[in-house]
C-alpha cells in the first residue's frame, strides 16, 4: 500500500519595491490618510464659531447693546436675571418644555409600542401621519395652527403653545423609542414569561427597564425641540414670552448680555448631560 | 454542517414588522395609538384643513380687518402664485443652494466620522448636534456679528483684498444662504453618517482588491451605497429650508424675502389670511411632490 | 401556584399535536410520551418542526390542534407562566440589566418562594459559577452565560426542562465539555430534560432516548444504539452517521435469514433487521463496519462481500481514514478504517474488496438519499 505525498511548496511572492517610498510620496500618503481628519477639524471650528462668539460675549460688560466688546466681567453670570424679562421668558420656556415633554413622551411611547410590537391594518397611513409633521415646513404648521385657533376663537397662550409643541414632538419620540424597542430581543420577554412572570410583570421588570434609555433620549430630544422652538411658538403664543421669542424681539433694540449667558449655559449644560450619559452607557455592558 | 433552526415559522424569512412571541390581540395597538394619533389629528390634520378652507376665502363686504368670508375662490391660488412668483423662486433657489452647500460640507465630515476617527465617533456625533443646544436665534445673530463690517472676518478679507472695499456680507443673499446652510448642517450630516456607517468597510477594500484607485472606489462603491443617506439628508434639509424665514429676516434685506417672510407678514403685519393660507399650501404642494417621490422609492416603513 | 413545589417526575405527553402556519404544516399529528426523569432528544434537520414542538411545550406557541399533558394536567392552552416548564434558550436570553444572582432568582421571586438566597447559591455551586453572582451577563463568556441560563432554569425544579440548541454558539471543545456537564447535572438533579438539536453526535452523546423528526413527523424513536444500528427508514440511516445503501432484490428467505442479490453478488442478513415489505430493497451497512481488503486477498467465507471496487479518495483524519470506493455498478461507497497503526493508507486507484459481518447488515426500503446532509445543503434549506 503506497502512502500519499504532501503537496509541493509554493514559491515566495517577490518584494514589490526594493528601496523605500520617496519624500514627496510620503507627504502625499500622509495627506491621504489625514486630509479628511484635518478637514473635519476645520468643519468643527466652523460649526462652533458662533457658539464661541456667544460664550465670549456673555462675559461682555453690559451696555445698551451687546455688539461691541467693552471688557470682561462675570456679573452677567452672577446675576443672569438683571436684564428685564429674560428670566420670566426662560421660566416660561422651561414650564412649557416640561409639560410638552411629558405629554409628547407618553403619547409617543404608546404609539411606538403599538408600531413595534403589533401588526395591524393601517400601518402605512399611521407611518405617513407620523412622518408628515416632521416633513412639513414650520411656517406651514404655524400658519395652520394659528388659523385653527383664530377660527375657533381660542385664546392664544400657554395652552396653545403646549398643544403645538406636543404635536411636533410626538413624531420624534415615536422614531426614537420605536428604534429602541425594535432592537430589543423578543426572547427576553419570552424568557421572563417562561420564568413565571405574567404579561404585566414582564413589561414592568424586563421591557420597560430595557426601553427606558430610549424613552429618556426621546424626552431629552423633545425638551430641546420645545425649548428652542421659535417659528411655531411665535405664531401661536399671543402675549406669552418664551426665550427664543424674547431674543427675536430684542434683536432690533439690543440683546442683553444675560441672554447670551442663558444661551451658553443651555449649551454647556446639555453638552454635559449628553457626555455623562455617554460615559455611563459605556461603563455598563451593552444588552 | 450546522444549520441553526429558527424560532419562528421555519422556511420563511423574518416578517417585517417583528411579531411578539405571543399572539397580539387586535384591539390593543389601536388603543395604544389612540391618544397620540388623536392629538395629531386635532393639532395637525384639522389645522391643515382649516387652512385649506381659509385659502379660498375673500375679504368680507364689511371691510373690517380680519373679516373674511368663504367664497370658494380658487383663483386665489393663481393670484398669489403670480404675485409672489419671485419669492417662490427665491425660496427654492436659496434652499437648493443651501442644500448643495450643506451636502458638500457635510459629506466629507460624515465620511471622516464614519471611517477615520475610530473610537471618537460617538463624541464627534454629539459635537455635530451640540450647537443645537444653544438657541438658533442666538447663533444666527452671532453670524450677523461675525460677518459685520467691523468684525474680524470682513476686516481680514478686505485687507487681503479678497473682498471689495464697498461690499458687505450682512444683509445680503450670501449671508442668508450661509445662515440657512449653517443652521441645517446637522440635518444633512446625521443621515449621511448613518448611511455611511452601515457600509461594510470590506466592500471598500474589495474595490481596491479589484484594481480600483481610491477615487474610483469612492465613485463606484462608496457613494452609490451612501445614496439613501444623501436622499434623506437632502430632503430633511431642503424642506425646512424652503419654508424658513428667520435667516432671511435676520441676515437679509427686503430684496431677499422668502415665502416664509410673506406668510408671516400676511398674519401679523397686513392681515390677509387667505393669501397666507394659499402660499402655505403652494409650499406644501411642492414639498409633498418630493416626499411622494421619496416614499415611492423607500416605502413607508423607513420614514418613521 | 405561588410557593408550591412543582411535581417533579411527571410524564410529558403530546397527543396528536399539529401546528400550522398558514398553509405550512410545521408539526404534523405528533404523538409522544417522554417519561419522567429521562434525558430526551428531539433530533432533526433545520425546518423539521423540532423547535416549534419545543415552543408549544413551553407555551410560547399554541398548537393548532391536539393536546399537551404534563403529569395529569392538560396544559395545551396554559400560558408559559402557568406551566411547570422552563426553557434554556438558544441565545441564553439572560436579562442584561440584572446581575447573575437576580437573573437566576427571577423565577423563584415571581413564584414568591421563601429561601431564594440558599437555592440560588446552591445552583450556582452546581454550575461552578458562584463567584460571578454579582456580575452582569455582558461580562461573562459564552460558556459561562450558557451555564447561567441552565442554572436559571434548573433552580425552579420544573417538571420538564427544555433546551433549545443551547450549545450551538460554543466552540467544539467547550461544547464537548458542556455536553458531559449537562448529562451530569441532569442525573444529579433528576429532572426531565428535553433537548432539541440538529447535531446527531450531540444527541447520541447526551440522550437516553432520541426522536428523529423529519418534516413535522417522528421518523423513529429509540435509544441511540437502537437508532444507529437498526434504523427504520433511510432518513434515519442517513441522518444519524453515514450509511451505505445499495439496491438489491430478495432471492431467498429462511426463518431467520434473508438472502439478497446485490449487483450480482450474494449478501445475507438477519430477517429481523429487514424493514422492507417487498422484494426490492436497499441493503445497508455502516462504513466503520466494513473491512477494506486488497482485491487479491482471500475473503473469509462467512462474510458478506462486494468486490470490484476501486479506491477513489482516501482522507486521513487522525482517528481513522475515510475512503471513497467506486463500485462497478457506478455507486460510490464509504469505508472508515480505524487507525490501528497497522499498514498505511490505501492509495487511490487500488482495486479492493469490501467485506463485513452479515450481522451488521440492515435492509430498508425507500429513497436512498433521504436525510443525507449534502442533499439538504444543496436544496438550500432556509
Amino acid at each position: 500500500m503506497t502512502v500519499i505525498d504532501s503537496p509541493p511548496r509554493r514559491p515566495a511572492v517577490a518584494d514589490p519595491s526594493p528601496s523605500g517610498p520617496s519624500g514627496l510620496h510620503r507627504v502625499r500618503r500622509w495627506l491621504g490618510a489625514n486630509g479628511l481628519r484635518i478637514y473635519a477639524a476645520i468643519a468643527f471650528a466652523y460649526i462652533f464659531l458662533p457658539i464661541a462668539y456667544v460664550t465670549v460675549f456673555s462675559f461682555n460688560v453690559p451696555g445698551r447693546t451687546n455688539l461691541t466688546w467693552r471688557g470682561f466681567t462675570t456679573t452677567n453670570w452672577a446675576h443672569p436675571c438683571d436684564a428685564p424679562d429674560v428670566c420670566s421668558a426662560v421660566g416660561n420656556s422651561l414650564k412649557i418644555g416640561l409639560v410638552a415633554t411629558l405629554l409628547a413622551t407618553v403619547l409617543g411611547t404608546l404609539i411606538a409600542f403599538a408600531l413595534a410590537r403589533h401588526r395591524f391594518r393601517g400601518r402605512g397611513t399611521t407611518n405617513l401621519l407620523l412622518f408628515l409633521p416632521m416633513a412639513t415646513p414650520e411656517v406651514v404648521l404655524a400658519a395652520s395652527l394659528l388659523t385653527l385657533f383664530l377660527n375657533f376663537k381660542v385664546n392664544l397662550g400657554f395652552a396653545t403653545i403646549i398643544a403645538a409643541h406636543v404635536m411636533f414632538c410626538i413624531s420624534f419620540v415615536v422614531v426614537t423609542v420605536k428604534a429602541r424597542i425594535a432592537g430589543l430581543d423578543p426572547r427576553l420577554e419570552q424568557a421572563a414569561m417562561d420564568l413565571y412572570a405574567n404579561e404585566i410583570e414582564t413589561f414592568r421588570r424586563i421591557t420597560l427597564p430595557l426601553v427606558a434609555p430610549g424613552i429618556a433620549g426621546a424626552a431629552l430630544l423633545s425638551f430641546s425641540l420645545s425649548f428652542d422652538d421659535f417659528i411655531i411658538t411665535n405664531f401661536v403664543s399671543g402675549n406669552v414670552n418664551t426665550f427664543p421669542k424674547f431674543i427675536y424681539v430684542s434683536a432690533g433694540r439690543g440683546i442683553p448680555a444675560q441672554a447670551y449667558v442663558i444661551g451658553s449655559a443651555a449649551f454647556f449644560l446639555s453638552l454635559l448631560i449628553v457626555l455623562v450619559a455617554e460615559v455611563v452607557r459605556r461603563r455598563r455592558p451593552s444588552p | 454542517m450546522a444549520i441553526a433552526s429558527a424560532s419562528h415559522a421555519p422556511g420563511t424569512a423574518p416578517v417585517v414588522p417583528p411579531r411578539s412571541g405571543l399572539r397580539s390581540r387586535t384591539l390593543t395597538p389601536y388603543l395604544l395609538m389612540l391618544p397620540g394619533l388623536l392629538w395629531l389629528g386635532v393639532f395637525f390634520v384639522v389645522p391643515l384643513l382649516t387652512l385649506l378652507a381659509t385659502s379660498t376665502q375673500t375679504p368680507a363686504p364689511s371691510g373690517e380687518t380680519g373679516a373674511f368670508q368663504q367664497t370658494l375662490r380658487f383663483a386665489n391660488y393663481w393670484d398669489s402664485l403670480q404675485a409672489y412668483e419671485a419669492q417662490f423662486i427665491r425660496s427654492f433657489g436659496y434652499a437648493a443652494i443651501a442644500t448643495v452647500l450643506a451636502l458638500l460640507i457635510s459629506y466629507p465630515l460624515a465620511y471622516a466620522i464614519a471611517f477615520k476617527v475610530g473610537a471618537l465617533r460617538n463624541l464627534l456625533l454629539v459635537l455635530v448636534v451640540a450647537p443645537f443646544f444653544c438657541s438658533f436665534l442666538l447663533r444666527t445673530l452671532a453670524w450677523r456679528q461675525i460677518l459685520a463690517d467691523e468684525g474680524f472676518v470682513v476686516r481680514t478679507l478686505k485687507s487681503l483684498h479678497l473682498m471689495g472695499d464697498t461690499t458687505t456680507l450682512t444683509a445680503s443673499a450670501v449671508a442668508v444662504v450661509a445662515g440657512i446652510t449653517y443652521n441645517f448642517l446637522p440635518f444633512m450630516t446625521l443621515p449621511l453618517y448613518a448611511s455611511l456607517e452601515r457600509i461594510d468597510p470590506r466592500l471598500i477594500e474589495a474595490g481596491g482588491d479589484l484594481y480600483a484607485g481610491a477615487f474610483t472606489t469612492f465613485r463606484k462603491v462608496t457613494f452609490p451605497l451612501s445614496m439613501p443617506g444623501v436622499v434623506a439628508g437632502t430632503l430633511l434639509t431642503f424642506i425646512p429650508a424652503a419654508g424658513d424665514y428667520v435667516n432671511a429676516e435676520l441676515l437679509g434685506n427686503p430684496n431677499t424675502r422668502m415665502i416664509g417672510n410673506v406668510v408671516q407678514s400676511r398674519f401679523f403685519t397686513i392681515v390677509d389670511y387667505p393669501t397666507a393660507a394659499v402660499l402655505s399650501f403652494l409650499l406644501m404642494a411642492a414639498i409633498l411632490i418630493l416626499v411622494t417621490f421619496y416614499v415611492r422609492r423607500a416605502g413607508t416603513e423607513e420614514l418613521v | 401556584m405561588a410557593g408550591e413545589e412543582p411535581a417533579a417526575g411527571a410524564d410529558l405527553r403530546l397527543v396528536d399535536v399539529t401546528k400550522r402556519f398558514g398553509d405550512f404544516v410545521a408539526v404534523d399529528d405528533l404523538s409522544l410520551t417522554i417519561p419522567a426523569g429521562s434525558f430526551f432528544a428531539l433530533l432533526g434537520p433545520s425546518g423539521c418542526g423540532k423547535t416549534t414542538t419545543l415552543r408549544m411545550v413551553a407555551g410560547l406557541e399554541e398548537p393548532t390542534s391536539g393536546s399537551i399533558v404534563l403529569g395529569d394536567r392538560d396544559v395545551t392552552y396554559a400560558k408559559p407562566y402557568q406551566r411547570e416548564v422552563n426553557t434554556v434558550f438558544q441565545n441564553y436570553a439572560l436579562f442584561p440589566h440584572l446581575d447573575i444572582f437576580e437573573n437566576v432568582a427571577f423565577g423563584l421571586r415571581r413564584r414568591k418562594v421563601k429561601d431564594v438566597t440558599e437555592r440560588v447559591e446552591a445552583v450556582l455551586e452546581l454550575v461552578e459559577l458562584a463567584h460571578l453572582a454579582r456580575r452582569k451577563p455582558g461580562q461573562l463568556s459564552g460558556g459561562q452565560q450558557q451555564r447561567i441560563a441552565l442554572a436559571r432554569a434548573v433552580v425552579n425544579r420544573p417538571s420538564v426542562l427544555l433546551l433549545d440548541e443551547p450549545l450551538g454558539a460554543l466552540d467544539l471543545k467547550l461544547r464537548r465539555g458542556m455536553q458531559l456537564e449537562l448529562k451530569r447535572i441532569q442525573l444529579e438533579v433528576g429532572l426531565t430534560f428535553v433537548h432539541v438539536t440538529h447535531d446527531q453526535e450531540e444527541a447520541m452523546t447526551m440522550a437516553d432516548t432520541i426522536a428523529v423528526m423529519n418534516a413535522g413527523r417522528i421518523e423513529q424513536l429509540g435509544s441511540p444504539a437502537e437508532l444507529y444500528e437498526s434504523p427504520n427508514t433511510t432518513f434515519v440511516a442517513n441522518f444519524l452517521g453515514q450509511s451505505n445503501l445499495v439496491a438489491g432484490t430478495v432471492t431467498g428467505r429462511s426463518g431467520t435469514d434473508v438472502e439478497v442479490e446485490v449487483a450480482g453478488r450474494r449478501v445475507a442478513l438477519a430477517a429481523r433487521r429487514n424493514r422492507a415489505q417487498g422484494d426490492d430493497l436497499l441493503i445497508g451497512v455502516r462504513p466503520e463496519k466494513i473491512a477494506l481488503l486488497a482485491a487479491t486477498d482471500p475473503v473469509p467465507a462467512n462474510l458478506n462481500r462486494l468486490d470490484g471496487g476501486v479506491v477513489t479518495d482516501a482522507s486521513f483524519t487522525g482517528v481513522s481514514t475515510q475512503y471513497l470506493v467506486q463500485m462497478p455498478w457506478g455507486q460510490q461507497l464509504t469505508v472508515f478504517s480505524q487507525n490501528l497503526g497497522v499498514g498505511g493508507v490505501v492509495a487511490p486507484g487500488t482495486p479492493v474488496t469490501l467485506a463485513w459481518e452479515p450481522a451488521h447488515t440492515f435492509a430498508l426500503e425507500g429513497d436512498a438519499a433521504a436525510g443525507s446532509q449534502v442533499e439538504d445543503a444543496l436544496a438550500g434549506v432556509g
